[in-house]
């Protein structure tokens, strides 16, 4: 499979969350949004990894080789669920506050 | 056509069908829902590449545990298609053209790579199994993987000090 395709599916996904970001109100949808475009980044960091693999074991035909970009991708799950998280809490707190979760309202710090 | 080439295909006519659906949909329970149609077409192209700890790492983190939440959240805030905001249908327009624009500029920049465009994706391999990948985490990653714990505990404290009720 040619490294192009999973570029343009990483790329059109990318820019489907930065239009849903720029077009929705809803801090939720939004905040899914994000999500969107870094599974994307995570699906193209696996497929140059995969495209790289075959150099890497052709220079060190070690059991790791090839591994590093799967475990970079790991990380930034795990950055990202504690990322959702704290973000959660922020948007459930600014619904408490606000009684809406409408980004056009929050356009002064203090209300 | 083989078989991984119509599964490519297909995978990713539900991941971008469902991304579009995600961003399109007035109801947020059915956008989370979407998001989770998305977020499995992904773990089937991280099969499709032989990365199969990935594969069920997004599954169970993304699809199980980040989507859940979404949805608590979106059930507790009692949210319905009604309260969805109206806004400026000018504006709309104006994002999805530069959502659509900033991709126009990635493939641009993407056809000015001859080097790269003539790279194979090499699907086999055993870099994505869950022997090696867990053997390399706990030797040379070690350090890494400790120091995500303590990330997560000041995540989990710091979301219960945010949604705490009070002042």
């Amino acid at each position: 499979m040619p490294i192009n395709y999973y570029i343009i599916l990483a790329v059109a996904l990318f820019s489907i969350g930065v239009a849903g970001v720029l077009t929705r109100r809803n801090a939720i949808i939004i905040f899914m949004c994000i999500e969107l475009m870094l599974n994307a980044v995570n699906l193209l960091l696996v497929a140059f990894s995969k495209m790289h693999y075959g150099n890497a074991v052709a220079v060190s035909p070690s059991a790791v080789a090839g591994t590093e970009a799967q475990l970079f991708v790991f990380f930034i799950m795990v950055v990202a669920a504690a990322e959702v998280s704290v973000g959660l809490a922020i948007i459930v707190m600014m619904y408490r506050n606000i009684h809406s979760v409408d980004v056009n309202f929050l356009n002064r710090l203090k209300h | 056509m083989s078989i991984t080439e119509i599964l490519f295909w297909f995978l990713s006519a539900m991941a971008l069908g469902g991304a579009l659906m995600m961003v399109t949909s007035k109801n947020p329970v059915y956008s989370v829902l979407w998001l989770v149609v998305v977020f499995f077409a992904i773990s089937g192209h991280y099969i499709l590449l032989n990365a199969q700890f990935l594969a069920v790492v997004n599954i169970i983190v993304y699809a199980g545990a980040i989507m859940v939440l979404f949805l608590f959240v979106i059930m507790l805030m009692n949210m319905n298609a009604d309260n969805e905001p109206q806004k400026n249908k000018w504006l709309k327009i104006a994002g999805a053209v530069a959502g659509g624009s900033l991709m126009l500029v990635f493939v641009a920049a993407l056809r000015q790579t001859e080097t790269l465009q003539a790279q194979q994706v090499n699907m086999g391999g055993e870099a994505g199994l869950i022997k090696t990948l867990g053997k390399t985490l706990f030797t040379d990653y070690v350090l890494p993987f400790e120091i995500s714990s303590v990330l997560f505990l000041s995540a989990m404290i710091g979301a219960v000090v945010i949604g705490k009720k009070g002042d």
